[in-house]
């Protein structure tokens, strides 16, 4: 039945018929974060070039209070662990401990956003908003994208959520819940390069 | 409650716009109601416009691409005939305003919605073939990246009737896109139809680096790969890192615009100089994503019709890489004038000159293929003979243009713009009208006339060079681009031969359309009843033309670099496999084309300023998403007994042509015949 492959051009080989379509989807997934990578870098050159044209208006010195973002900081680091327990879960096939992780993990999440946005809504009550410099452009365009990313990131969980809870842990579902691990810890990241270069060098 | 949107959007006082727009609407309408009368909307729903399948995706882009090249010659042919006449005491037939816009959309046009389309629709047909792969790694996302591209093309074609097109060039440079100095739609039209297609590229290339990554036949090694394999993944190596750079400068602009910020204005801090380096960031690359896959094509056609193999492949391959990689180190040259520190400009004069050398690499690599090869001169060799001749002078040119005092006289003259067409016609689009003959039986499965062929080819060539060596002599004479008047009467003769060079290329293109028709017409004679109707070397002509949906009943192994040829060479690239096995597949989607369809609306909403519509679209395709990704079942399985069918038809097919062309005998083995 079986014929030397190398010599007839054709192969007969199973798993060829079957590709690895997990190893695909995470190799996509990877290129798509590198793609979204070279956004923030866009947005971090343009906040690099124009975070010092305060145009009259007022500093990060003025603006930022590092307790604060040391807390909002915090809630995502936290997040991140949680999400590490969540996969941890996955591995071991407890149902149960992936939803709690899950849930915690979004809490955390919406107080991250919800204390970005009471931040921002602060700012720009006190006549501080995007449109007052250059700085304060690329301030909010650069947190508010990673923000708006956690924002699509907790949607995502959300549906995640209802993926466990309905289908269980299927081959799919564990894909999801690792691309949105990747996503979510790839945020983290970004996060931290938000706090080092925005906030501890604008308060410099 | 529709925003910006009134009846006074409609340009009922511009006869020309009207015309068009009116063109364009009885168009429309003739094909619907054809669709209609043949009760072919179903077929068109079901076998197309939800399709999954590489090869018809990549059909449906290049019919967008041919499209939107038509209208974007059309604004070519306009504005020569403007140049034309306009000169002295004469203010030609339009209006300066009207020609702003001409010149914008036809190299916005011509950039994202003809050349984007049609490389990657020819790479959508060919690079799963050419890897021996049943399709892209994401299906679905590729549909997603062709109805992205869609809606923003048809968002640029309704600014033509609804409102205006941008009239800050194709590049958009800041502060003139600023909301003070281009108030109206015209600019959020050129944001969001770039924006939108932008992201479908960007998809697009994620796809197609996942897909030759990992999905080439066993055997296939990097060094293997055919050199238009090689060509699309670097070229997507490139879409993957510059298109995130345009859309976060666009986003920026945007911002700008809609907010009031100030990223790129010239007030409260903003650097509009900053805007001219995020965008050639992008913008230099894209020259060579554009550029890189017809050189792909060039190495296949040359080849195949030399029956050699391609001089120095590893050269080919690495000189491709060392441009991909120098395409980022030199976006500055397109404005050395910014005045930045002569080392600043040195550096990237320099870097701009490097990749004249990889370039050369690969014209000799050309030449050599064919040095003692058996020629045959087939329509996609003319027009590879045909680019290498033409772009060596381009070529040329822009070596020139990158030693910054040089620059420092020709910048923003008709010495650039004969520059950029000189390598992008005779480059790019020669290359994918090399591409669109040479794989056109593949698709369709019959070849096109050979006689329209090389006449159209003999068009464009002549043509080109009518319109565009002039355009090199008004350079020096000191006649800037984008001119909608002029009152010096000595560049009125050049630009009189450089609008006869457009009634050539027009001729060109009528005999491109002659040629499809009569094709048509003579598909019986013109037929591809083999797979295989140039000698092929690579994978994809081992598939019937055109392909079953599954190109390949059995994966194919790979020993040598011309496949295909080394399998014929061995007598068993036609032998038949022991057993078949179920194949799967993709089932089709319409949530690819739904997201399209909402991409526009958002677009077309947003920029109107018709929040409520723009919110709900962007809910629309937000849902749509969601309810594609939980999606389990998205495939579906033919029964091995099917494939032996499919097959069964394929070899009996061979088997009447190995009755008339003995060529074919020895590789359709005897039990072939008795089946």
């Amino acid at each position: 039945m079986t014929t030397d492959a190398s010599t007839i051009g054709i192969a007969h080989f199973e798993e060829v018929e079957h590709p690895d379509s997990v190893g695909i989807q995470i190799l996509g997934f990877w290129l798509y974060l590198m793609s979204d990578l070279i956004i923030f870098a866009t947005l971090f050159a343009t906040f690099a070039v124009l975070g010092r044209n305060y145009a009259g208006g007022p500093t990060g010195k003025e603006l930022f209070e590092l307790p604060y973002v040391m807390g909002e900081t915090l809630l995502l680091l936290f997040s991140s662990v949680t999400y590490g327990l969540v996969m941890l879960a996955v591995h071991d096939g407890k149902k149960k401990w992936v939803l709690i992780g899950l849930a915690a993990t979004f809490l955390l999440g919406l107080g991250f956003v919800s204390m970005e946005i009471n931040e921002f809504y602060g700012m720009i009550a006190e006549g501080h908003g995007p449109d007052r410099s250059a700085f304060l452009s690329s301030f909010f365009t650069l947190v508010g994208t990673h923000g708006t990313h956690v924002t699509f990131g907790l949607i995502w969980m959300a549906v995640m959520i209802g993926q466990v809870a309905t289908k269980g842990l299927t081959s799919p579902v564990q894909s999801r819940l690792m691309r949105l691990s990747m996503f979510w810890h790839f945020l983290d990241i970004i996060w931290i390069g938000i706090f080092s270069i925005v906030y501890l060098m604008g308060v410099m | 409650m529709f925003g910006k949107l009134s009846l006074s959007a409609i340009p009922y006082d511009q006869s020309i716009t009207i015309g068009a727009v009116g063109g364009a609407v009885l168009l429309g309408l003739v094909i619907l109601g054809l669709l209609t009368y043949y009760r072919k909307w179903t077929y068109l729903y079901k076998e197309w416009l939800t399709s999954l399948d590489h090869k018809k995706i990549g059909i449906m882009y290049i019919i967008l691409a041919l499209v939107m090249l038509l209208r974007g010659f059309s604004d070519a042919i306009l504005m020569r005939a403007q140049q034309a006449v306009a000169a002295g005491g004469s203010f030609g037939y339009l209006h300066p305003e009207h020609f702003n816009q001409i010149f914008s959309a036809h190299g916005s046009i011509m950039i994202i919605f003809a050349a984007m389309p049609f490389l990657v629709g020819l790479m959508n047909i060919v690079v799963p073939q050419q890897i021996g792969a049943r399709d892209v790694a994401f299906p679905f996302m590729n549909s997603l990246s062709l109805w992205l591209t869609t809606a923003g093309a048809l968002l640029v074609m309704v600014s033509l009737g609804v409102g205006e097109f941008s009239q800050a060039g194709w590049s958009g440079y800041s502060p003139l896109t600023q909301i003070e100095y281009s108030p109206g739609t015209g600019v959020d039209y050129w944001i969001w139809s770039f924006q939108i297609a932008g992201i479908g590229s960007t998809l697009t290339g994620i796809n197609f680096l996942v897909t030759i990554i990992k999905m080439r036949a066993p055997g296939m090694k990097a060094m293997r790969m055919p050199l238009f394999v090689w060509t699309t993944f670097l070229t997507m190596v490139l879409v993957v890192w510059a298109f995130p750079v345009l859309t976060a400068a666009l986003a920026m602009l945007t911002l700008d615009r809609y907010l009031g910020m100030h990223f790129f204005s010239n007030t409260f801090g903003g650097n509009m100089m900053m805007y001219a380096n995020l965008f050639w960031t992008w913008g230099h690359p894209e020259v060579y994503i554009l550029i890189l896959p017809a050189f792909g094509i060039f190495s296949e056609v040359v080849a195949t019709f030399s029956k050699k193999r391609l001089f120095s492949y590893t050269s080919m391959v690495w000189a491709t890489a060392v441009i991909t990689v120098l395409s980022f180190s030199v976006w500055m040259h397109h404005f050395f004038t910014m005045g930045a520190s002569p080392n600043v400009n040195l550096f990237f004069g320099i870097a701009t000159m490097l990749i004249a050398v990889p370039t050369g690499v690969k014209t000799f690599n050309w030449l050599f293929t064919m040095y003692r090869g058996r020629i045959s001169f087939t329509t996609p060799m003319y027009w590879t003979l045909g680019f290498i001749v033409s772009f060596a002078i381009g070529g040329s040119a822009g070596v020139l243009l990158s030693i910054p005092p040089a620059d420092y006289v020709l910048h923003n003259s008709l010495f650039l713009i004969a520059h950029f067409h000189n390598v992008i016609i005779p480059g790019a689009l020669f290359g994918f009208f090399a591409g669109y003959s040479y794989w056109f039986p593949k698709a369709v499965g019959f070849r096109l006339k050979e006689n329209w062929g090389k006449r159209a080819f003999w068009c464009w060539l002549i043509g080109f060079y009518l319109a565009f060596i002039p355009l090199y002599v008004l350079g020096f004479m000191g006649m800037p681009r984008r001119l909608a008047h002029y009152a010096n009467l000595t560049w009125h003769p050049y630009l009189l031969v450089a609008a006869l060079g457009v009634a050539v290329i027009l001729l060109g293109i009528v005999f491109q359309g002659i040629q499809l028709l009569v094709s048509i017409k003579e598909r019986r004679t013109l037929g591809d009843p083999t797979g295989d109707p140039w000698d092929g070397r690579t994978l994809e002509w081992m598939t019937s033309s055109p392909p079953a949906v599954y190109n390949f009943p059995k994966i194919p192994v790979v020993n040598e670099i011309d496949a295909f040829v080394d399998m014929k060479e061995k007598g068993v690239a036609y032998q038949r496999p022991d057993q078949y096995n179920d194949i799967e597949m993709p089932k089709n989607a319409p949530h690819g084309l739904i997201i399209g369809a909402l991409a526009f609306v958002f677009g077309f909403a947003i920029v109107w300023y018709i929040w409520w519509l723009a919110i709900l679209a962007a809910l629309g395709m937000l849902f749509t998403v969601i309810a594609r990704s939980v999606d389990d079942d998205i495939h579906y399985v033919i029964p091995a007994a099917e494939v032996e069918r499919i097959e069964n038809e394929r070899y009996r097919q061979l088997a009447t042509v190995a009755k008339r062309h003995p060529a074919y005998e020895q590789t359709t083995p005897e039990p072939v015949l008795e089946m």
